[in-house]
Order: structure tokens, then sequence, then C-alpha cells
């Protein structure tokens, strides 16, 4: 392997491992601050002393979460720059612009009102201390709406055309970046799963409690709370989840199918509920699996609405199928081999100073002619393409996407059943270890499931747009900073120790003050 | 003007105002920096950490912000500088997190390092925080060692867009005495600020008599760096670039000294800012009053102000190649499109509404200065 591929790898490594450990703390800073927010309502309404405790012992813990979450995001948006330079100038004057506004709308509101939040107890009167947490809440939403739109647009380009002049593209639509299908999808989905995850982490916090027979009220509050909050957005997180599906099935239809493990397309394709996997060598069309379990024609449903409807598989998708109307990923290769070629026949022109050859050429990148529309469209549009070596290419990491995929769902339909369990206890006001002993057992275990299910969600997300760094425009070996590989790889040892070190401490102090429980004074 | 180049313009106004607000908020870094040599007690550094503690933040989301600002407005010098001196932005990086988790973690029980690991995390930071970013931000004076072909991306055996001419990417910065001089330039000033907002925020006379103290060791190295690096910066040789397309570059000595000269504004700014800094220090030495911080605050944003807006402004290169004068970067050929800084323009105005608020909360939070009894009762204290 040489130097170059090297360094794409371990740059993958890099944003991968910060990616999963940044993810590890935003989820519950962002749903933990909105149920703080809730309790702390009650607690103005009611001026019910128990419910300031309650909102400030969670406010305890999301302090100790919070911190981290800043510090592994802060790396994060440099990596663009330090790993991704390529990609940072091809597009970004279409993906900075989330990534400033998200500064200046969120990050401020959220690192501002947060010490209010904190230590302005007894310096501000209720409502504004109110009004600081619920600002704090919406702050830290705000941002992952941002940063969200940002990465659906790398999911799913839109809003933007190629400057041959600038050689990148640029952005011609702000609202069609903002509102993207794919973008709207993506923040309900993400924020909602993530309410979910606090959900999960403040009942598993108050069951333990109620297990081990202390801080009874506030445990039964608490649970009555997330357990209601954690139901409501669980079923608008499934939801999302089903559109996200149906999203995915016409924007990015490779991942649907490797998601699914759905080698050869199927009109009224069943939706796989498990199955077994054959070694990569053994498998044949149709001799995947060892065995699976199938939901017929659900696919099919699920993806375009039509039970009937046919729902390309990856040999489609890779080889073509005329009938369907798939053209085949060596057709996008040669269409975008064209495209680069003229682009490097431009470069040639313009080091040679040939004016003739340069006009030539740039008409041909001219979407205001018919000729430029064409070229951007038959051609232009499959530029990423051209520097894929073989057709296979194009195909992501199968394995892993299916059993993410099942894991997220699975959990996240779990989740939904376990919600609508505390809820009928919590209404029925019998939340106790002689009552629930199990259920109570099972809130536990929920917190580090949770954090699987969303692990496994960003890992659909991600693993399942590869090759591409920007879907169709720009493979990930081409997005990628010339360093030497050496380098890439001293950081990312540096950040993996530094991480895990910062993360043990984490769990640490966050066990120290569950052990410790709410400050009653 | 066209609209580009007067949002090309308007644009690096609010990078080099953001720049300056970044700055500003170091005193938090200038503060860790001496949360050991202030402090005979635990107690004592106890309010300094937990006084510099409700701020931390906003110099984390003012860089994270730089950042981002930069990335959407410049994204050539965001991906050239920051993909060739990676190494450099890296350690700034590192820097950072340590101080992002310091403050939470360090009085925690169970934070496996134990508090001096966080209050050690908070002195690297202190120091190396400033010193590096100065460094880099140095490099908008003396350049750097790249080169940038955008049309390379169609180049099949080195689609490279923006590549580093050394193999050191980005720790060249040691070796240039300009980057040195204005690293210390921040680490002092940070310093000098820090002592300046602790006489604001701390009610304890020993401790205010010790800052007050301490802060002639800070000015005196301040105003010596200060005066050597402006020295070395209109000494120095800058680029222009000329008004046809594509616009040539050359090279020019003298050229930050001519910038002031044909932007006498700049020069009263720079001028006022580093008038404000002394007389601020004076108050602060005196008097021990805490409105030191407002006039070395205010022109600390005016000084550094002043030299952003120098080194970008009047048709300026404002990232100097080293080895190819005519990939230098200026605002003119890096700047995102003029669709996209309309658009960013737009979501700009929200930022006198963003510093209201955050006066506003920074005035109901610091209504009453910081004592030991008031930390000692807080849960939340760090």
């Amino acid at each position: 392997m040489n130097d170059i591929l090297q360094t794409v790898d371990w740059s993958r490594a890099q944003f991968a491992l910060t990616a999963i450990y940044h993810w590890l703390f935003v989820p519950l800073t962002l749903g933990l601050s909105v149920l703080c927010a809730i309790m702390e309502t009650f607690y103005v309404r009611t001026c019910d002393p128990y419910w300031r405790i309650t909102a400030r012992f969670w406010m305890r813990l999301f302090g100790v979460n919070f911190a981290i979450g800043v510090a592994t995001g802060l790396i994060l948006e440099f990596e663009f720059g330090t790993n991704w330079s390529n990609y940072s100038y091809f597009v970004g004057d279409i993906f900075g612009a989330p990534l400033a506004i998200e500064g200046i709308m969120a990050f401020f509101l959220e690192s501002t009102f947060i010490a209010v939040m904190f230590f302005g107890w007894d310096k501000v009167s209720r409502r504004f201390h109110l009004a600081a947490t619920w600002l704090t809440a919406i702050g830290a939403n705000l941002s992952a709406l941002w940063i969200l739109v940002a990465n659906a647009w790398m999911q799913h380009p839109v809003g933007c055309t190629f400057n041959l002049e600038t050689v990148r593209n640029e952005m011609t639509s702000f609202w069609e970046v903002l509102f993207s299908p794919v973008a709207i999808n993506k923040f309900v989905h993400t924020v909602t799963s993530s309410f979910v995850l606090a959900a999960l982490f403040v009942v598993g916090v108050s069951a333990w409690y109620l297990l081990r027979n202390r801080e009874l009220l506030v445990a039964r509050r608490s649970i009555a709370v997330a357990s209601y909050f954690g139901l409501f957005f669980s079923l608008v997180a499934a939801m999302s989840g089903d559109r996200s599906g149906a999203v995915i099935a016409r924007t990015q239809p490779m991942k649907l199918a490797a998601m699914e493990a759905l080698y050869d397309g199927e009109q009224g394709a069943p939706l796989t509920v498990i199955g077994g996997f054959r070694p990569e060598t053994q498998r044949r069309s149709g001799e995947e699996f060892y065995f699976k379990i199938d939901i017929p024609r659900l696919l099919s449903v699920m993806s375009f609405r039509d039970a009937d409807a046919y729902v390309a598989g990856i040999n489609d998708l890779v080889w073509g199928n005329p009938k369907h109307g798939i053209m085949s990923v060596s057709e996008k290769m040669r269409r975008g081999k064209v495209a680069v070629a003229e682009l490097d026949r431009y470069r040639r022109a313009r080091a040679e100073r040939d004016r003739a050859a340069m006009n030539e050429i740039a008409a041909k990148f001219d979407p205001s002619t018919v000729e430029g529309e064409t070229f951007l469209t038959e051609y232009f549009a499959y530029f990423g393409y051209g520097y894929l070596k073989a057709p296979t290419d194009a195909v992501p990491h199968i394995p892993l996407l299916f059993f993410s995929f099942r894991v997220m769902v699975g959990l996240g339909l779990l989740f939904i059943a376990l919600f609508a369990a505390l809820c009928w206890y919590a209404w029925h006001d019998v939340l106790s270890r002689d009552k629930c002993r199990w259920l109570l057992l099972a809130a536990v275990w929920s917190v580090p499931l949770a954090y699987a299910a969303s692990q496994a969600g960003w890992i659909v997300a991600e693993v399942g747009r590869q090759p591409w760094a920007i879907q169709d425009m720009m493979p990930v070996g081409i997005a990628v900073s010339k360093l030497p590989s050496a380098s890439v790889i001293v950081t990312f040892f540096i950040f993996l120790a530094l991480f895990t070190g910062l993360l043990a401490a984490e769990i640490g102090i966050m066990m120290k003050q569950i052990q410790k429980g709410p400050d009653k004074r | 003007m066209t609209t580009l180049i007067f949002l090309q313009h308007y644009w690096w106004f609010i990078i080099s105002l953001l720049g300056a607000l970044l700055v500003l908020m170091l005193f938090v870094q200038g503060g860790q920096s001496m949360i050991c040599e202030l402090s005979a007690t635990p107690d004592d550094m106890n309010m300094l950490v937990n006084s510099l503690g409700r701020k931390w933040e906003l110099t984390f989301t003012t860089l994270v912000t730089f950042g981002g600002a930069f990335f959407a407005s410049f994204p050539l010098f965001y991906s050239t500088s920051f993909g060739g001196a990676c190494y450099v932005w890296m350690l700034i990086l590192l820097v950072f997190v340590l101080q992002a988790v310091a403050y939470e973690y360090r009085r925690k029980p169970g934070n496996i390092f134990g508090a001096r690991v966080y209050e050690r995390f908070l002195l690297i930071n202190g120091f190396l925080g400033p010193m590096l970013l100065g460094m880099a931000l140095g490099t908008f004076f003396t350049g750097a060692p790249f080169t940038v072909d955008r049309l390379n991306i169609a180049e099949a055996g080195n689609p490279v867009i923006s590549q580093w001419a050394t193999p050191w990417h980005g720790l060249e910065v040691f070796a240039e005495s300009t980057d040195w001089l204005l690293g210390l330039t921040l680490v002092f000033l940070s310093r000098t600020l820090a002592g300046h907002y602790f006489l604001n925020n701390i009610d304890d006379r020993t401790m205010r008599q010790r800052i007050a103290h301490q802060s002639i060791y800070n000015i005196v190295p301040l105003v010596f760096f200060v005066l050597m690096f402006l020295g070395t910066m209109v000494w120095g040789k800058g680029a222009s670039y000329g008004y046809e397309e594509p616009a040539y570059i050359t090279g020019e000595d003298f050229r930050y000294l001519h910038n002031f000269i044909e932007m006498p504004g700049l020069l009263v700014m720079l001028a006022a800012g580093l008038g404000l800094i002394l007389g601020g220090s004076y108050v602060a030495w005196q008097r021990l009053d805490g409105r030191a911080i407002w006039f070395s605050g205010s022109g600390t944003v005016l000084f550094v102000l002043a030299l952003m807006l120098s080194v970008g402004w009047n048709k300026t290169c404002y990232y100097v190649s080293t080895v190819d004068l005519q990939s230098s970067l200026n605002i003119g050929n890096s700047s995102s499109s003029e669709f996209t800084l309309r658009a960013m323009s737009w979501v700009s105005l929200l930022i006198p509404f963003v510093a209201a608020y955050i006066w506003y909360a920074w005035r109901v939070i610091d209504s009453k200065p910081i004592t030991k009894a008031e930390i000692a009762d807080d849960e939340h204290a760090y």
C-alpha cells in the first residue's frame, strides 16, 4: 500500500475515532439539556423545592458530560482542514457556511447561558434562570441543526453548481441546502434519538436509585418525566427513521441496498429482520445468507410506499440494470473520467496560455448554455466516479452496515416498549423495587444499549456513504490532505490515548456523582 | 467597488473582529498561567479557577467561531493553512482539549488523575494556548512555504490543491523570530488582561494586592515584545496584488508600514489600542481599580483589529507563500463566492444581538465579585 492510501485510511480512522468519541457525549448533552429545562419549569411553576433539587442534580451530570463533548467537537471542526484539505476547498463555499452560522447562532447562545444555568441560581430571578436553561438547551440543539445540515449536504449535495473559474462547487440556494429532505430528516431523527438516549440515561440512573431504595422522590419524578419524554420522542425517532429510509432509497440507493444486504433487486422486496452472512468468498447470487428471516414486501413499502415497487440491489447498482433504468458504475466511471479529463485539459491549456482551448472547455462547464447543461448533467454529475479504480469500489462495507442497522432498529423498538412500560408504572404510581424490579433492572441496562444504538446509527449514516466524502462528487481518496501517513498515525494514537483517558475520567466522575446523589441543600 | 469586493472586505473585517475578540478572551488562558504564582492557599487557587471557569466556554466558542468563519469566508486559507501547517494547528487543538475538561473535572471525585494533573492542564493551556495561537497568526506577517493550484484536482498522479513545500508542516514557525515575538506578545497580553479581569471579578483584598504587584512583571515584557514585533513587522516585507485578472502578486518592502500610512485610521486605532492597554495597566497597578479591564480590553480589541485589517485590506496578501509568490492568498483570491458571502452577511447581522446578550448575561453573573464563601457554598464550584 502506498503512502497516500495509508494517509487516506488513517485519516478516515482518525475522523471516525473523533466522531465516535464526540458522539458519545453529544446526544446526552442535547437531550439532558431539554430534560433539565423541563424539570426546572416544574420547579418554577410549582415552587416545589424537590423539583429544584432534581433539576440541579441532572444539571451536575450534564456539566460533566458537556465539557468533554465541547473538547472533541473542537477537534472535529478543525480536522476538516487538517486532514481533508482538498475537501475543505472543493466544497468549502457550501460546507463552511453552516459551520460559521453554527458558531454565531448556536454556540454563543449555549456558552453564554450555560454559565447562568450553572452559577446563576442565587444571582438571578427564578424566571431568568429558567430562561437561561431553556436557551442553553435551544443553543445546543440549534448547533446540532447546523452541523447536521452540513452533514446532510455531504450525503445529498443540493443547491450548488460547479464553477470552472474557481474550480470548486459554489452555493446557489441557501434554502435548498437548509431544507433538503435529507437535512430535515437527519435533524429530526438525530435530535429525537438523542432525546431518547438522554431519557434512557435518566431512567437508568433513577432506576438504580429505586433498586437501592434511595433518593425515592427524585428518582420517581425523574422517571415520570423521562419516560413520557422518551416514549414520545422514540416514536418520533421511529417515524423519522422510516422517512429517512424512503429518502435514502431515492438519494443513496447503494446505502439502502448495503444496509439490507440486498444483492439482487426485487419487485416487492422483503425486509430482512435478521440473517447470518456467509463469508465473502462463499456469497453467491441468492445464497448470501446461511439463514434469514424476511417480512415479505416490507422493504418495497418502506422505500417507495408501494408493495410492488422495485428496490435496486447491489448488483444492479454496480453492474447496471437497463430494464429498470439503472446505470452501471462502470458507465458512471467512464463519464466521470471524461469530466476529470476535461478539467485536466483545461489545466494544461491554462499552463500553455491557450485561450482558444480554454474558451472551448469553459463552454462545457457553463450551465447557461445547452452544451454546458448537457455536459454538467451527463458527465460532470459523475465527476467523483472518475477517480474510482473499479466498479466495486462504490460498494460500502456490507456486513458492518447490515448489522449496525439491525442493532439500531432493534434496540429502538425495545426502547419504545421499555418507555411504554415505565409510563404505565409511573402513571399508576407503583414504581418501586418490590413491584417492578425486572423493569428497573431493564432500565439500568438500557443505558449502555442506548449508546450502542446511537453509535450504530452513525455507523449506518457514515459507513453507508463510503467511498464518498461527498456523495458522487468526491471520494475520500481525493478529499484527503497530502500528509505523510506517519504523522496521521501519530496524531491518531495521541487522540486515542487522550480521549480514552478523558472518557475514563468522565465515567469515573459520573459514577461518583451518581453515588453521591442529589444535593439536598 | 463591486459587491463581491465589498463583501470580501466586510468578511475580512468580521474575521479580524473575531480574531480581536479571541485575543481579548485569552485572558482566561493568561489567568490560568498565573494560578500557581497568585495562590498562597488552595482556597486562593479555587477562587481564581472559579473566576476563570465561568468564562472559559466563551473563549472556546470564540475560537471555534473564528475557525468556522474563516472556513466559510476564506476556504482556501482554511484548506491551505490547516492542511499544510497541520502540526502547529494540532498542537493548538491539543492544548485546548486539555483545558476544556480541566475546570469541570479538577475537583470532582473519581477524576482518576487527581486535581494536580488538571491544574497542569490549565497551566499548559495557559502558556501554550496564547503562544501557539500567536505563532500561528504570526504567519500572516511572515508567510509560509506552500503552493496552491486549484486545477491540480484533475491531475491523476497528484490531485492536491494546496501543498506544503517542507516536511515540517507548520513547525517552521519555531524558526521564525517574528512568530516568536507575536506568540510572546500574546502570552504577556493575556496575563496582563487576566490580572485586570481578576481585579474586577474577585473580592479579596490580599489577592488584589498580589495581582497589582504581579502586573508589573507582565506589562514590562508585554511592551518590550509588542514594540519588537511592531518594529519587525513594519520593517518586514509583504506582498500586494493588482486589479488585473488574474491578479499578479508582487513582493513589497515595508508593505505593512505603507498600509498604516495609506490607512491612517488603522494607525490611530493601533496607537489608541496600545494606549488603552497601557492606561488600563496603570489604573490597575496604582489604584487596584476593577475598571482597568474595560480600558485594556477595549484597547486589545482595537490593537488586534488594526493589525488584522492591515494585513488583509489595501490589496495586501494576508498569507504570503515563501516558495511561490503567485500562490499567496489574499481576500480576493481565497474568498467564498459572492452568494455565500452575502448569505452569511445576513446572518452576521445577528452579531450585535449576540454581543448584547453576552454583555447582559455577564453583567448579571458578575454583578457581585466572587468571594471564598460563595465558592464554598456552591454545589457546582470548580
